[in-house]
């Protein structure tokens, strides 16, 4: 499939920043033709100009965003095919609305990890040196985005999607059981069940995809764990990050007892907060259990937030947290710095070099400045790929609930027009495959499988 | 007393469907070729149901005939009855299926094999493989003949090692009592093979006169039938009709009751049956809230009276058969013929198979049919066909021919068979091909004639009359989308086929492509000015009704042919491919896929290592080119 056309947002979303939504292959310049509006058509641009206009829903003819859109045709562009470079403002929603728009077009489709960079190399316009490293940029990021799809697969999102797929995948045994064993006395498979079945399915694909024009997206923000001894200001950051009282705020150690998340944008980089509880030994079982769930947050988490008290001397809980931490993406933040400073700070770089240390009191509200600027820098540096996948690989569930639904569609319409069922068949498995393509399932043998589960088959 | 007994070109093991359809093929391309079998009278033998075709396997008999092979030609002049399934459904799953007198069935094919040119048929048994650098060149039979050649194919079907289990009783046997291959399934292994155990069984037989068919229903055979082979226009055989009846409560109680005698539950059958083709226990274990089964009582032959009981395959024991039989209704006073059985033997892990069904680990070794891991007399043949061509293509140093998924379900079926191999025998279905649409039972020949043509197996006059149906085809579909027609002189045809009337003018071929108009209406207003047979006009039909999916499927193709098209060098070194996974690097290094296409079939390969496959292929070629220049 190496002559099908790709899109995907290809530098990190920043406020004030600008984002670039990228598209490459044959289709490029018609797809994004029919979502802008300007003085001139693509189509009849010029190679290697730059246009100003707006990219506009053509469906609601609702205007999304301003944008500058750069028009590369191949050979002389970087994956050596017509590339389109949308460049937007940046707003987290906008630009996910803009890639939306792109990937509904006729022949476009996410690209893979470090496809762009693959399909340059395999035109010609990238050397024989660069080939290991398109290499080793393929492999991390997909080793990532699997990461992040297992997450997800463990999610809501993935049983809501199995049942769906369990409905088309029962509808689909009908049939080809209707088909492979013509005589055997199985009920036969009518116009009308199909369409059932496929309103069903398409019913529960809607309520998934109206979850997700809603924003949701921001779920799936960089995940950020603020950790620390108890009472050394979790809660009470957390709560300034958000401008909310969500997190109970006292002065008695071992309050929080649950994991708390909220999701906050700072300089436009999503970030889904979790609020863990103060990690310590502790004999309180109901605070035990608290523990234990911070400690899978902090698993989990893409960053993390390690606040330290700057009126206390480090603490051997401390010390195990640091130990715990090496190697992980973390910005320590020494809190009550208004107070008198007994923290052993040289001790703290020692153990973690990398890490930038922030120095702030979160009861007055000051060093916030330089708490946004740190997680910025590290998002722009690269440092936070990860939540980039995370965003990306949901847009692409998006795509791929969307094409699902239009082959049900195409389904339900080709059952009214006199077409067999082995025909209308070729539609509801698109639908399955596509939903199994979210799942990162194989589709092939489990088809079969279920045919001979369902049905009682023999000679 | 071990002697050279002759030499020959291929030697094909085993005279089965596999074994005929290999030999033939073989031979036809003009390699001297030696067919054995253990014993001459089962040539061409159905050890199971005397039938050949339905959904799937039925096209894969038409493209055996497509290419040239013997089944199709052979069944259409020995069948009881012939019926069209699926005509319901779309042009693409209509499967052709016909009840065989396997008697003569088998007297045919071996008359054929007789008088071919180049084949000699001979009564043996192969115990010993002779490899001389890595490549097979001949056997040797039990009685110490030794026959050399330049290739070797093996179809042993069940009869490696082959045990035959009924109820408590087990002993070692081929197929319905034969002396079973014992010492083949050593020398394989000897020489690298890995084998596995695979299981299958067959129903009880009974007398036609104990049946009373009264409290049955008739089914009876297509009033005008059709075809397999392409050659075939006419038939004046008289047909016989099957028979339908059902299990009773009574059924399930005499097996649930004896369960504890099944060999399946209680442990005494090891080989892995087919999912597709429980025995009756398994069934009603299975399925328990089924209140009753099907059960089709077919004729074995003309001029016999035993009678086939298809659903009722089992391996209980002899006595507890016969209780299950007389609980059917129309069989209370039947008497059992032969009892049912299962039986397990060898079968070779087809993932050692190259796509030319060689093997890899021996040069010049083709494998084909059961012993590949399938099951079912088409499924057999159409590997046979393939390992004969294959063989002969390589004793002529020619390339082998590989069938695409997109081409046949013979490719379908030999590409998961050695891409992905199988955990239970094998059979083919319409849904394990992705592009059905294309793969119907009325193309065979617009698929794989020429290709047959092109190797050597389809006669000049064959492939004349072949051109020819394609031409007028073409000619006739252009007729239809250049003729012009008005609202007034269609309308009156229209309303008779029950379509709505045109309101302005357009083309006739527009019209065929309703849903409720066929070839026939429009004949009846349009009539052509060439010569059509019915075939013709059935594919003329055919192709413009489903034009918007065939188009799209060819699309699909076509995509899926550039990833073909993308060689994988046979000498790779995948443990030198940077970035690879290393379940990727294992699963590919076994099977060694001819293609990136190939490649992206096999389990645990993902697209990321697709990708990474395919920057260090262009880099190996960019290298390889810099080197060639220099």
């Amino acid at each position: 499939m190496i002559h099908d056309t790709i899109a995907a947002i290809s530098t990190a979303v920043g406020e004030g920043g600008i984002a670039i939504i990228r598209i490459s292959g044959p289709d490029a310049i018609i797809g994004a033709d029919h979502i802008f509006a300007s003085k001139i058509s693509l189509k009849d641009a010029e190679s290697h100009t730059v246009h100003y206009g707006h990219i506009t829903d053509p469906v609601s003819g609702e205007k999304v965003e301003e944008v500058l859109v750069t028009l590369m045709r191949g050979p002389r562009s970087f994956t050596g095919e017509d590339v389109v470079e949308i460049n937007a403002h940046g707003g987290v929603i906008a630009v996910r609305k803009v890639l939306d728009l792109v990937l509904q077009q006729d022949g476009i489709r996410i690209a893979e990890p470090g496809e762009f960079t693959k399909r340059a190399f395999l035109n010609g316009r990238i050397d024989l040196m660069q080939a290991e490293a398109v290499i080793d940029l393929i492999r991390s990021k997909s080793d990532r985005a699997f990461t992040v799809a297992r997450k997800q697969a463990e999610g809501l999102l993935s049983r809501k999607i199995k049942a769906l797929r369990g409905t088309v995948i029962e509808l689909l045994a009908h049939i080809e059981v209707n088909i492979d064993y013509p005589e055997h006395d199985v009920e036969e498979m009518t116009s009308a069940y199909i369409r059932e079945q496929c309103l069903l399915a398409i019913a529960e694909l809607d309520k998934l995809l109206k979850t997700a024009s809603e924003g949701k997206i921001l779920r799936e923000g960089i995940m950020t764990a603020i950790v620390g001894r108890p009472n050394v200001g979790k809660s009470s950051l957390m709560n300034v990050l958000t401008q909310e009282e969500k997190a109970i705020v006292t002065d008695i150690p071992g309050t929080t007892r649950d994991v708390i998340e909220q999701f906050v944008t700072i300089n436009g980089i999503p970030l889904r907060l979790l609020d863990t509880a103060g990690i310590r030994e502790t004999s309180d079982v109901v605070e035990r259990i608290g523990v234990e769930r911070s400690r899978d947050a902090l698993q989990g988490a893409d960053l993390i937030l390690l606040l330290l008290n700057h009126n206390e001397p480090l603490h051997a809980d401390d010390r195990e947290l640091l130990q715990q931490l090496e190697g992980r993406q973390v910005i320590v933040i020494v809190n009550k710095n208004d107070l008198p400073g007994r923290l052993e700070l040289d001790e703290v770089a020692g153990i973690m070099p990398t890490a930038p240390i922030v120095h702030m009191s979160v009861l007055q509200e000051s060093g916030l400045d330089q708490l946004e600027k740190s997680i910025s820098d590290l998002f722009f540096e690269g440092g936070l790929e990860a939540a980039d996948l995370t965003y990306v690989s949901n847009v692409r569930h998006i795509s791929l609930l969307n094409r699902a639904k239009s082959s049900l569609e195409d389904a339900i319409e080709a059952t009214y027009s006199g077409i067999p069922i082995d025909v209308i068949q070729i539609d509801a498995r698109l639908a399955w495959e596509s939903l199994g393509e979210i799942l990162g399932d194989e589709a092939g043998d489990s088809l079969i499988d279920q045919i001979f589960s369902q049905f009682c088959l023999g000679k | 007393m071990r002697y050279l007994a002759g030499e020959y070109e291929v030697i094909v093991i085993g005279a089965g469907h596999a074994g005929c359809e290999s030999a033939l093929a073989s031979a036809r391309m003009g390699c001297e070729t030696l067919l054995l079998t253990i014993n001459l009278d089962m040539v061409a033998f159905m050890p199971c149901n005397p039938s050949i075709g339905g959904p799937a396997k039925g096209h894969v008999v038409r493209e055996i005939d497509a290419l040239g092979g013997e089944m199709g030609r052979n069944i259409d002049r020995t069948f009881i009855q012939m019926r069209m399934l699926n005509t319901g459904k779309g042009p693409a799953v209509h499967a052709l299926r016909a009840q065989a007198d396997k008697f003569e069935y088998q007297h045919l094919m071996k008359k054929t094999i007789e008088e071919t040119p180049h084949l000699t048929l001979r009564q043996g048994m192969a115990e010993e493989l002779i490899v001389e650098d890595g490549k097979c060149v001949g056997i040797v039979t039990k009685s110490g003949a030794e026959y050399r050649a330049k290739a070797v194919v093996v179809t042993t079907g069940t009869y490696l090692r082959g045990k035959i289990i009924m109820g408590e009783l087990m002993y070692e046997s081929g197929p319905n009592n034969q002396q079973p291959s014992i010492k083949l399934s050593a020398s394989l292994k000897e020489h690298g093979l890995e084998l596995i155990r695979f299981k299958t069984g067959t129903p009880p037989r009974v007398h036609k006169d104990s049946i009373d068919f009264s409290k049955t229903e008739i089914q009876p055979g297509d009033e005008k039938p059709k075809f397999f082979s392409h050659e075939t226009k006419t038939s004046d055989i008289e047909q016989i009709p099957c028979w339908l009846t059902y299990t009773s409560e009574d059924t399930h109680k005499i097996i649930n009751d004896n369960l504890h005698r099944a060999p399946m539950f209680s442990g005494a059958i090891e080989g892995t049956g087919p999912r597709y083709c429980p025995s009756i226990e398994d069934k009603i274990v299975r399925f328990a809230d089924k209140p009753k089964h099907q059960i089709f009582l077919e004729p074995e032959g003309r001029h016999t009276s035993e009678y086939y009981v298809q659903g009722l395959s089992t391996s209980m024991p002899e006595d507890v058969q016969l209780g299950i039989l007389r609980t059917i209704p129309g069989l209370e006073k039947v008497e059992m013929m032969r009892t049912g059985y299962a039986i397990e033997y060898d079968a070779v892990i087809p993932t050692q198979l190259w796509p030319s069904l060689e093997t890899k680990v021996i040069d010049g070794l083709f494998t084909a049919g059961q012993i590949n891991g399938t099951s079912g007399y088409e499924e057999a043949a159409g590997q046979g066909i393939i390992a004969g061509i294959n063989a002969a293509r390589k004793v002529q140093n020619k390339e082998a021919v590989i069938i695409g998924r997109s081409q046949g379900y013979i490719g379908v079926m030999i590409d998961d068979l050695v891409t992905k191999g199988t955990n239970d025998p094998y059979r083919l279905l319409t849904s394990r091909a992705e592009y059905r649409l294309l793969l119907r039972h009325d193309n065979a020949d617009l698929r794989l004639t020429p290709l047959g043509y092109e190797i050597g197996l389809i006669t000049e006059e064959r492939y004349k009359q072949f051109m020819m149906k394609k031409e007028l085809v073409e000619l006739e579909t252009e007729r239809l989308r250049s003729t012009k027609v008005k609202p007034e002189e269609m309308n009156a045809m229209l309303e008779m086929a029950g379509s709505a009337p045109m309101v302005q003018g357009g083309d006739a071929l527009s019209l065929l492509r309703r849903p409720e108009v066929t070839y026939q209406h429009l004949e009846s207003v349009l009539p052509s000015p060439y010569e059509l047979s019915e075939e013709m006009k059935e594919q003329v039909e055919i192709t413009v009704k489903y034009a918007g999916y065939i188009e799209k499927q060819l699309l699909q193709v076509e995509r899926l042919n550039k990833m073909e098209k993308k060689r994988i060098p046979s000498d790779i070194d995948y443990s030198d491919v940077r970035g690879l996974a290393s379940e990727a690097k294992q699963k590919l290094d076994v099977i060694r896929p001819l293609s990136i296409g190939q490649a992206s079939r096999i389990a645990g390969v993902t697209p990321a290592d697709i990708s990474i496959l395919l920057v260090y292929l262009e880099h190996y070629n960019r290298v390889t080119a810099a080197r060639g220049s220099q």
